[in-house]
């Protein structure tokens, strides 16, 4: 029975590690200025905690083989204190150690502030669907109200068309932004907290009635990214998706002149 | 300090089968009854879950009772209430109000639990809340569809957000708060009873772990389910009484204007997660103790460390206090502030991490002995360190932008609060079940039950890691709205097989749990040859547990294998001498 256990917390252990290692399933390349960062620290983490989990699994498996009951005499002892002040203090280092080294990415996504130059996008969510928003030509967002928030008359975001800004205001179901460019969402809900997760970026910000929450990043490569919902928003929210297309700067300029209102 | 058991906890045994079994007032019966009353809810969590899975492998197989293909939104309504019925009914309920409740007095040499009356309150608070939970799925609408984290504004603003959110939410709240209400009693009574009633000679430090703690928990019960209750009725004024606690203004939803303005979603995830980490702790930590506990009684060994042992569980429980902004990472509050957080949090590693050293410690030059309650503790040791570990990238905000929401969490969860804490839970059922029941559990039967539990649980929950590396968002009722998600599909159908594989076994507990309650082998006083209190008395104990005369306690709870002593195990009573070891 004792190596029955052992060996079967033993397999367990190996099989688990051999499939992270051989990454099957596994985040897509990044496409932002995070990525190399997060995918250097999600490994060194990786990395220690498979030690750790081998460590600690196998010594549990050596543990219940060796120590099985064979009529062996016990040794009796209530533990040892310089053990315990080691192994508290070799933790405290490696924990305290591992997540102060990986602020910076943390710090480079929400304590850096968006560079001035950045493309502003505002980001909407409602059940079950996504609205993007982009100032126009003149540069602002124009107002939007509530009561006037109807996808049935084509103006899903309430734009008040009594405001000249908002008349050049571009709003569309998919968000759209130019490579190499940095980006600034400006993250809004209509309804209930939905979330914006983009694997390549690596990054993923709630979307808060009330709040506006920010969000910065620079796309690094051309394509279509999937942007499903991650924060429970109702029935439909498994099928809450929109892409992230990034186009080259021209492509993206002529994207937003074809999709200006027509008032 | 101690002293011998107040009077006050004396009562008459009672005659009459509804004085004696329904509404009685002894802790043994009461301790049964949260125990019965959490073996429902776990084979309702559990049937819910089969549902789940089945909806996730097969999303268009028609499934018995759901009248067809399940819903999305019945899918939701399953998650919801899984979740709350389990992390409420099953792992608070269990290990606290169920053996917490049994074995607590017993093992500190009380009578009764210090206010019997509250006691008997407290169970049935909890299970009408538990009836009250039940009924959501029978009104209009059906269950609530709000994640058992119920966050607004979906769980505040009424039907108008979706099926489910009318009065099938309203239930929920109410069920929750008569819970918190149930909670708080019996946190104040265990508190009581653990500082009041210890029976001579049974000082602090020779309590056991198992009772350490039970009266951490309380602790964390007491300062958290206050603030739980508070944030339930501030929900439920939102949902019936026209207030915005939880509801910002401006909201539009399926083009109706909500009129609530002024309101803060993410008060409620403060007030909710602050009741929601520690009680994590309050689901885990009687999991350690028994663990602890039947680690040191099969390996014939004293617990490595037992002073370390009281400070790690004190210690998790204090910052467990401390740490509730790890869920909100991505919430919006401060980026200053998670960085606070992600520090508090991963300080929690490292008791953890102590108490894992301290159980290898227990085991290394010990002779273990590999009965069913053992197996269960060491799966709890292996289950607690795969589950810990994620928590070293969930607890990090700059890991957390990706892996929060995603199935990694939910691998996480399960893991260390789910399934470790349903092996201490299955580890106590075979250990003190012949103390309970007078009957031993049939053996065999148990490690038929642990073999395909351990393996199935690793089975089910490891592909979830890789599904959440993957970017799989959670609650997601399928996979067809996303065109990644469908390279997942097939780990779906793995872990909907390891579930069925894993349910069909736990037939094989309760057939052997009932079974052994009438054909089980007889059980002796002290079948595990233990050393604590409740050891000392018939199995099951008396009324008053003790026959009349208090036990005086003349040493530690962990002396086994004393050198030259007269058996390799030294009951808490005896008088025998043992070496001076501090």
């Amino acid at each position: 029975m004792a190596v029955l256990l052992a060996g079967v917390i033993a397999v367990i252990t190996l099989v688990s590690m051999y499939l992270f290692s051989v990454e099957a399933w596994w985040m897509p390349p990044y496409i932002s200025e995070y990525g190399q960062a997060y995918d250097a620290h999600f490994h060194l983490t990786m990395i220690i905690c498979g030690i750790i989990f081998f460590l600690a699994q196998l010594g549990l498996a050596y543990a219940i083989f060796r120590y099985r009951d064979r009529g062996q005499k016990v040794s009796y002892s209530h533990g040892n204190n310089t053990l315990e002040v080691v192994w508290t203090l070799a933790t405290a280092v490696l924990f305290w150690g591992i997540v102060l080294w990986g602020t910076h990415i943390w710090a480079s996504v929400h304590l850096e502030a968006a560079p001035s130059n950045a493309v502003q996008i505002e980001a909407w969510g409602q059940q079950f669907a996504w609205y993007f928003r982009y100032p126009g030509p003149d540069g602002k967002f124009g107002t939007i109200k509530p009561e006037l928030m109807k996808e049935s008359s084509g103006n899903p975001l309430g734009l008040d068309l009594t405001d000249q800004a908002a008349l050049d205001d571009v709003v569309m179901p998919i968000v759209a932004v130019p490579v190499n460019r940095p980006v600034e969402l400006i993250l809004r809900s209509k309804d209930v907290i939905h979330n914006f997760f983009v694997r390549e970026l690596r990054i993923k910000q709630d979307l808060v009635p009330g709040l506006e929450n920010r969000l910065h990043f620079t796309a690094s490569q051309t394509g279509r990214f999937e942007v499903p919902c991650s924060e429970l928003c109702g029935l439909g929210h498994y099928q809450m998706r929109t892409f992230l297309d990034v186009k080259p700067e021209a492509e993206f300029n002529s994207w937003l002149q074809e999709n200006a209102p027509q008032y | 300090m101690s002293h011998a058991s107040g009077a006050h906890a004396v009562h008459a045994a009672p005659t009459g089968f509804i004085w004696k079994y329904i509404f009685s007032l002894d802790h043994k019966v009461i301790g049964i009854q949260y125990y019965l009353l959490a073996l429902t809810a776990v084979w309702t969590g559990m049937i819910l879950s089969l549902y789940m899975r089945l909806r996730l492998a097969w999303p268009s197989a028609e499934l018995p009772l759901m009248g067809g293909i399940m819903t999305p939104e019945q899918y939701i309504a399953m998650v919801t209430m899984h979740g709350t019925i389990m992390v409420f009914f099953v792992l608070t309920t269990a290990p606290m109000g169920g053996f917490g409740n049994y074995i607590l007095p017993i093992q500190i040499g009380a009578l009764d639990m210090a206010f019997p009356l509250l006691n008997m309150l407290s169970f049935w608070v909890t299970f009408v809340a538990f009836i009250v939970m039940l009924s959501a799925f029978f009104v209009t609408g059906g269950a609530p569809t709000s994640g058992w984290t119920g966050y607004p504004p979906l769980s505040a603003v009424g039907e108008v957000a979706g099926p489910g959110l009318g009065l099938g939410q309203t239930l929920w709240i109410v069920s929750i708060a008569l819970f918190c209400v149930g909670a708080l009693l019996g946190a104040l009574n265990f508190i009581t009873t653990t500082l009041d009633l210890r029976t001579k000679g049974m000082t602090l430090m020779r309590m056991p772990l198992t009772v350490w703690s039970w009266f951490i928990t309380s602790i964390l019960g007491l300062l958290a389910f206050g603030v739980l209750l508070a944030a339930g009725v501030l929900l439920l004024m939102d949902r019936v009484a026209g207030t915005s606690f939880f509801i910002p203004g401006g909201l539009v939803i399926s083009e109706q204007i909500i009129s609530h303005k002024g309101g803060s979603p993410l008060l409620w995830q403060h007030l909710f997660w602050f009741f929601g980490h520690p009680e994590v702790y309050i689901a885990i930590l009687p999991g350690m103790g028994a663990v602890s506990h039947i680690l040191s009684t099969f390996a014939r060994k004293p617990v490595f460390g037992y002073k370390a042992m009281v400070l790690a569980m004190s210690s998790i429980g204090a910052v467990g206090f401390m740490v509730w902004g790890h869920h909100m990472f991505i919430s919006g509050m401060s980026p200053y502030t998670a960085i606070a957080f992600s520090v508090l949090t991963l300080s929690i590693g490292i008791p953890s991490a102590i108490k894992t050293f301290n159980w290898l410690g227990t085991l290394i030059g010990g002779k273990i002995r590999l009965h069913t309650p053992m197996l269960y503790s060491l799966g709890f040791v292996s289950l607690f360190v795969t589950g810990g570990l994620s928590g070293i990238f969930l607890g990090q905000p700059s890991l957390d932008l990706y892996l929060h929401d995603t199935y990694f969490v939910v691998a996480h969860f399960h893991m260390v609060m789910g399934v470790a804490a349903i092996f201490g839970i299955f580890a106590a059922s075979h250990f003190w079940f012949p103390k309970m029941f007078g009957r031993m559990m049939s053996e065999p039967l148990g490690k038929i039950h642990f073999w395909v539990t351990f393996i199935g649980v690793y089975a089910i929950f490891m592909p979830m890691h890789y599904m959440g590396i993957a970017g799989h968002p959670r609650r997601y009722a399928e996979t067809s709205g996303v065109e990644y998600l469908g390279a997942l599909q097939p780990l779906h159908v793995i872990i909907t097989i390891a579930v069925i594989v894993v349910i069909a076994v736990q037939f094989v507990f309760l057939f052997n749990f009932i079974w052994s309650l009438f054909r089980g082998e007889k059980a002796s006083i002290n079948p595990w040859e233990s050393t604590t209190l409740e050891w000392t008395v018939p199995s099951p104990p008396p009324h008053d547990n003790f026959g009349g005369k208090l036990p005086v306690v003349y040493h530690g709870p962990y002396e086994y294998s004393v050198p030259g002593a007269s058996a390799d195990f030294i009951m808490q009573t005896s008088t025998e001498k043992v070496p001076d070891h501090h």
